[in-house]
C-alpha cells in the first residue's frame, strides 16, 4: 500500500465535508422543521426550534388527504412493482438462456425507450387513454390501472437489463440438469433459476418501487381527485393559503421512509445492478 | 415437429407481455405523437383527434419562427436548457470524480459516507425538492437567513423562485439530485483498476496527481463516456425538479424546455403545437447522442 501524503488526507478531509454539509443539509432541514411549532417556520429560520411537538405528525392527515393520496401511490407502486419484476424475469430468461432471432434488436430497442422524452409520449398516451375509455368504456386515463401500466414500463427496461446480467451469473448446469430431470422451461425458470435469483429481484423490485413511487410528470396529468398519487398530492399542502411547511416537512418524511428505508437496506444489490451496465 | 415449435416459439413468448407493454406506452404513442404534430389538433378535437384537420408543416413552421412569440419563447427555453444541462452535468460529474477519488483508498467511516451520500439519489423526488423550495424562502427560508442575517454578503433578502436567481437555485437543486449518480458510477469504475498499478507507479516515484492523472483518469474513460451521456439525457429532459420547485408556471430564466412544452400543451390545450416541439426536441436529442458516441467511439478506439 503506497503512503498517503498528509495533503491529501487534508484536501480529503475538506472536501468530503462540505460534500456532506450540501447533501445533508435538506434532510437536516426536513427533520428538525417537522418537529418544531407553528410560530418557528413562519417567521425568521431558526436553527434551534423553541420547542420539540410531534403535533405535525397529527396534523398532516387533516390539512390534506394525505392518507387518501398515500393508499393510492402504495396501490399503483405496488402493482406496477409485482408486474414489472414478473414479466422482466420472464423476459430476462429469454434473453439470457436463449439464442434466437431479434435478441439484439429486442435489447436495443427496449433500452432505447429509456432515452425518450417523457413529454413527447405524455400527450399522445394522454389522447390515446382518453380515446381508448371513450370507444370501449375502459376507464384509463384519471385511473390507477393506467398509471400502472405507465410506470410497469418505465421500470421494465433497466430491470430486463438487471435482471439479465444476474441470470448470466446463475450457472447453466443447474438448469440442464433439472432439463435432463424432465422439467420443462417454465418449471425450470420457477422452481430452479427464480430461488437462487432472489437477491437481484428484490433490487429490481426496489428499484421498479421507487421509479414508481417517486413519478411527477404522468402523475400530474393522468390522474384526478381520487386517484391522486403522493406525487401530486404533497403539493397540495402548497397551494393551502397558509403553508404549515412543519406539516409539508413532516409529510415528505413521512413519505420518503418506505423508499429509502428500502434502498439503504438493499443498496449493496441495487448499487451493484445499477452501475453494472455502465462498468461493462 | 411440434416439440421443436415450441422449442423455437418459446424465447417469443417470453418475450411477448414486455415487448406488448413497450409498444403499448413508449413507440405507438411515438409514432402517434409524431402524426399529432402535423394536425390542427387544439381543444376542440381532444375527444376526437383524428377528426382535427391537417396542418401540414404549419407547427413546426410556428415552433421555429424567432420572430413571432411562440417562437422566441422556445427559443429562450432552449437556450436557457442548453446552459443549465451545461452546468449541472459539469458540477455534477465534477463532484462525482472528487468524491469517488478521494474515497478510493479505505479510511475509518468511509462506508457510512457512501451511504449518506447516496440518500438525494434515494429521496422521491418531490419530497425532496419541496424541502429546497422551503429552504429558498425569502421569508422564512434557510438560504437568505444564513447569506443575509448571519454572513451579511448581500444587502438584501434576494428571491431564489422568482426572477433571475430562479436559474441558480435550479441548478444546486438538479446538482444535489444528480451527483450522487455519478459518484455511485464512478466508484463502481474504480474497483475494476488493479491496485498493484498504482503500487508500481508510487515505486517509480509517481506522486498523487500523476498517479490520478496517469492511471485512475484513463482507466474512467469507459464509464465515463455512458454516465455523461445519461447525465446528459436526464438533465435536459427533466420535468420533475423545475415542476415542484416552481409549481406550474416556471419563470423566465429557469424555464426548462419539458416544463415550456407541457405549458404550451395544457395551457392553451394546443396538443399540435406541443407534439411539434416535442418532436424537435427528439430530434435534438438523436443528433447530439449520434455525434456523441461517434466522437467519443472513435476517441476511444484511436486511444486503444
Amino acid at each position: 500500500m503506497p503512503k498517503i501524503p498528509t495533503w491529501f488526507r487534508v484536501t480529503r478531509w475538506i472536501v468530503l465535508s462540505l460534500l456532506m454539509v450540501f447533501t445533508l443539509t435538506p434532510v437536516l432541514v426536513m427533520l428538525s422543521s417537522s418537529l418544531k411549532p407553528l410560530q418557528d417556520v413562519q417567521g425568521q429560520w431558526r436553527w434551534i426550534p423553541s420547542g420539540f411537538t410531534l403535533r405535525p405528525y397529527l396534523d398532516i392527515w387533516h390539512t390534506v388527504p394525505l392518507a387518501r393520496y398515500f393508499l393510492n401511490s402504495l396501490i399503483v407502486a405496488t402493482s406496477a412493482t409485482v408486474c414489472s419484476v414478473v414479466i422482466a424475469i420472464f423476459a430476462a430468461y429469454a434473453v439470457s438462456r436463449y439464442r434466437f432471432r431479434g435478441r439484439r434488436l429486442f435489447t436495443v430497442t427496449v433500452l432505447s425507450t429509456q432515452m425518450f422524452p417523457g413529454i413527447l409520449f405524455l400527450l399522445p398516451l394522454f389522447l390515446i387513454f382518453v380515446n381508448i375509455g371513450n370507444a370501449t368504456g375502459i376507464a384509463l386515463y384519471g385511473s390507477r390501472a393506467g398509471l400502472i401500466i405507465t410506470y410497469l414500463t418505465f421500470s421494465l427496461p433497466f430491470s430486463i437489463w438487471m435482471l439479465v446480467g444476474y441470470f448470466d451469473g446463475i450457472p447453466r448446469d443447474l438448469d440442464e440438469a433439472a432439463l435432463v430431470d424432465g422439467c420443462g422451461p417454465l418449471r425450470t425458470l420457477l422452481r430452479i433459476v427464480v430461488p437462487v435469483a432472489i437477491p437481484g429481484i428484490v433490487a429490481v423490485g426496489v428499484y421498479a418501487f421507487m421509479t414508481a413511487w417517486g413519478e411527477v410528470l404522468f402523475a400530474s396529468v393522468m390522474t384526478n381527485d381520487d386517484t391522486r398519487t403522493l406525487a401530486v398530492g404533497l403539493q397540495s399542502y402548497a397551494s393551502q393559503n397558509d403553508v404549515y411547511w412543519n406539516q409539508v416537512m413532516a409529510a415528505s418524511l413521512v413519505v420518503s421512509v418506505p423508499v429509502v428505508a428500502g434502498f439503504l437496506l438493499l443498496q449493496r444489490y441495487l448499487v451493484a445492478g445499477l452501475t453494472a451496465g455502465a462498468v461493462k | 415437429m411440434k416439440a421443436r415449435l415450441r422449442r423455437v416459439g418459446l424465447p417469443y413468448l417470453l418475450l411477448l407481455p414486455a415487448l406488448a407493454l413497450e409498444l403499448l406506452i413508449h413507440l405507438v404513442p411515438m409514432l402517434v405523437g409524431i402524426a399529432m404534430s402535423f394536425k390542427q389538433l387544439t381543444q376542440f378535437f381532444i375527444r376526437n383527434w383524428s377528426g382535427a384537420p391537417w396542418a401540414g408543416l404549419g407547427n413546426y413552421r410556428t415552433a421555429v419562427d424567432f420572430h413571432a412569440a411562440v417562437g422566441q419563447a422556445l427559443l429562450n427555453s432552449f437556450l436557457v436548457t442548453c446552459s443549465f444541462t451545461l452546468l449541472v452535468v459539469g458540477l455534477s460529474w465534477l463532484l462525482g470524480t472528487a468524491a469517488a477519488i478521494l474515497m478510493q483508498d479505505a479510511f475509518r467511516g468511509r462506508g457510512v459516507l457512501r451511504t449518506l451520500f447516496l440518500v438525494p439519489y434515494a429521496l422521491p423526488v418531490y419530497a425532496a425538492v419541496i424541502t429546497w423550495s422551503f429552504m429558498f424562502q425569502h421569508d422564512t427560508g434557510l438560504v437568505n437567513h444564513m447569506l443575509h442575517d448571519q454572513l451579511h454578503l448581500t444587502s438584501g433578502k434576494p428571491f431564489w423562485l422568482i426572477g433571475g436567481n430562479s436559474f441558480y437555485a435550479l441548478v444546486t437543486v438538479a446538482v444535489w439530485r444528480s451527483w450522487p449518480f455519478a459518484f455511485l458510477c464512478l466508484t463502481a469504475g474504480l474497483q475494476n483498476i488493479p491496485r498493484d498499478l498504482y503500487e508500481a507507479a508510487a515505486l517509480d516515484g509517481a506522486g498523487v496527481w500523476q498517479q490520478i492523472r496517469r492511471i485512475t483518469l484513463p482507466s474512467l474513460r469507459p464509464v465515463n463516456q455512458v454516465l455523461v451521456l445519461v447525465l446528459f439525457l436526464w438533465t435536459f429532459n427533466d420535468f420533475n425538479t423545475p415542476y415542484v420547485l416552481f409549481g406550474r408556471s416556471a419563470p423566465e430564466a429557469a424555464d426548462l424546455i419539458s416544463i415550456h412544452i407541457y405549458q404550451a400543451s395544457f395551457v392553451t390545450w394546443n396538443f399540435g403545437s406541443g407534439s411539434a416541439m416535442s418532436v424537435l426536441l427528439l430530434l435534438f436529442l438523436l443528433v447530439v447522442t449520434a455525434a456523441y458516441l461517434f466522437v467519443t467511439s472513435r476517441r476511444r478506439g484511436a486511444h486503444a
